[in-house]
């Protein structure tokens, strides 16, 4: 495989974030800025994460593809504090990561015995139950506070999970394949949602998915990940909300997935991004 | 007006068989066909139930027969529910206590009842141990897989949340442990009333147990037969508890709760 060229060292990741070009509401604390130097994680013989350095400047969504098995989810699992690393360090200015910080799984892990107010409010001491309808409220799940989870379509549970997370107000968002199981079309929605709370929560997000449009979609920058390296590192800066399928994205979708099969010339031709089938890695889980 | 029909007819199959089966009893009975000898007609047993009913003796032995059962619950259910936490909850524990427990466990409680009975002699204790021997191990095995099988993800989850000690037990462990836990009570209430029983009729002054075995010397079938049917009643209403304490905690689950489709 050649060496990533062009694309990554264009966008310079150091470089100071640009305006965004949409008005947003700000956020009491803001998002948290960190950055990952040289980070490492083996599981016994296994090297997952190799030297990983990324900066995430406030209120950036970095969204982060790659083939299963690549490491995605023990990147994120390592900046939630779930795994410890083998050697780098993680560096948020002096902030405490773990309490700013909240991670959404695939799954939407709600408790199935507490009812969907009750898990939201899951952690929470003193008086929390107005928020928490204020956090439901904002999922547009308010009329279903009382029921169990088991009551819920799968779209709705992550809308609770959702709202679990962002009832404490974190800094930094993890979102780790939170639509993977979900269909198509709940699928936009829970992403034109997640976009509408990032606008006006202002929190940093990073989100791991396998569907490259919708990295794309989301993503300040797309990172592409493979082998325990950063094999990508692509900034869009297209306005929101962004066109699906429209030509920018479409280009920017077409250098993403080159990255993701392992860059070769003859596969780019081979998968036109523009097909929504090419655009998904792993399929649907 | 067909649906409310079709639910009064489901109401009243399931005591069709037991009405005929007592009917064919009283016809036999009476024609002297069965023999008092052996099996005391239903109106005997009711008469039988009227007079131990009056003079308060019925009251007496079912109070003593319920309070023995209970006591060797709370105990036994107590101890297994502790030791199946500790297993469940810590590797040391489970070290610990695990193997001699399966061993133990291994043993049919009733072969101690002559050791028991050099120990304790015949009196209250010996009957109470038994029951607790009984009751404590499947709510110590039921606890233990409970807590073992609770979904690693949702603990994980929950220690991101920032749950821990106290708060991690009692919103996360022990209601996922709950309906295994339940499962483990309603072997230990079988188990409960199958030791008292053998233990009353083999040795006791007092209680439904000794109730049959008193009436048996005399040949009172009917009191037999009643104390045979007033276990049953027990056993009956200690199921019912089980399902009722099911039903309310486990309203969560989509198996147990009102409209389940079975
Ligand atoms: N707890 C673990 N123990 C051993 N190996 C693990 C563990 N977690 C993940 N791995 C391995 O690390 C690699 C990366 O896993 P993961 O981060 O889950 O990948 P991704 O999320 O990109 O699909 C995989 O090969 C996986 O088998
Ligand atoms: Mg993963």
């Amino acid at each position: 495989m050649s060496t990533p060229t062009n694309v990554a060292s264009l966008y310079d990741v150091a470089s100071p974030r640009t305006a965004t070009t949409n008005a947003r509401r700000a956020h009491p604390t803001g998002g948290l800025g960190l950055s990952l130097e040289g980070i490492t994680k083996t599981f016994g013989a296994h090297q997952v994460l190799n030297h990983i350095d990324l900066d995430i400047s406030a209120g950036q969504i970095v969204s982060i593809v790659g083939r299963s098995g690549c490491g995605k989810s023990t990147l994120l699992r390592l900046i939630a504090g779930l795994e410890t690393h083998n050697a780098g360090r993680i560096d948020t200015n002096g902030h405490p990561l773990a309490e700013q910080t909240r991670l959404m799984f695939q799954d939407d892990r709600l408790l199935p015995w507490k009812s969907v107010i009750n898990n939201i409010g899951l952690g929470l001491v003193g008086d929390w139950k107005a928020r928490a309808r204020d956090a439901l409220a904002e999922v547009g799940l308010l009329e279903h506070a009382d029921k169990w989870p088991a009551q819920l379509s799968g779209g709705q549970k992550q809308r609770v999970a959702l709202a679990r997370a962002l009832i404490h107000q974190p800094r930094l968002l993890l979102l780790d394949e939170p639509l993977g199981a979900l269909d198509a079309l709940t699928r936009i929605e829970m992403q034109q949602l997640i976009e509408r709370l990032w606008r006006e929560h202002g929190f940093t997000m990073v989100l791991v998915t396998h569907d490259v449009a919708e990295a794309v979609q989301l993503g300040d920058r797309v990172i592409v990940l493979s082998s325990g390296r950063i094999e990508l590192d692509q900034r869009i800066d297209l306005p929101r909300p962004r066109r699906h399928a429209s030509p920018d994205v479409g280009a920017i979708e077409t250098t993403v997935l080159q990255h993701v099969l392992g860059r070769n010339e003859h596969d780019a031709t081979v998968f036109p991004a523009s097909t929504p089938a090419a655009t998904s890695i792993e399929g649907r889980a | 007006m067909t649906h409310w029909r079709t639910q009064a007819l489901q109401r009243f199959l399931p005591w069709l068989l037991p009405l005929l089966i007592v009917a064919g009893w009283q016809l036999s009975s009476s024609t002297g066909w069965l023999s008092n000898r052996v099996m005391p007609a239903p109106g005997a047993v009711v008469e039988a139930a009227w007079q131990l009913s009056r003079s308060g003796e019925l009251l007496h032995h079912l109070g003593i027969s319920f309070r023995r059962a209970i006591t060797g619950l709370i105990i036994g259910g107590g101890i297994g529910l502790v030791l199946g936490m500790i297993s469940g909850l810590s590797r040391w524990g489970e070290t610990l206590l695990d193997s001699t427990i399966q061993m133990a466990r291994n043993i049919p409680h009733l072969a101690l009842i002559p050791l028991v009975i050099l120990w304790f002699g015949i009196d209250e204790t010996a009957r109470i141990f038994l029951v607790v021997l009984g009751t404590a191990f499947p709510i110590y095995l039921n606890t233990f897989h409970g807590i073992r099988g609770i979904d690693r993800n949702l603990m994980e989850m929950a220690r991101s949340y920032g749950l821990t000690g106290w708060p991690l037990f009692a919103h996360v462990i022990l209601p996922g442990a709950m309906p295994s836990i339940l499962v483990g009570l309603r072997y230990s209430l079988g188990l409960m009333w199958l030791t008292l029983i053998v233990s009353e009729t083999i040795s006791a002054s007092d209680g439904i147990g000794y109730l049959a075995m008193n009436a048996r010397e005399f040949m009172q079938t009917d009191v037999v037969v009643l104390s045979i049917l007033l276990y049953a009643a027990l056993g009956k209403l200690a199921d019912e508890t089980a399902r009722l304490l099911e039903r309310r905690w486990l309203r969560w689950h989509p198996a147990y709760s009102k409209g389940a489709v079975t």
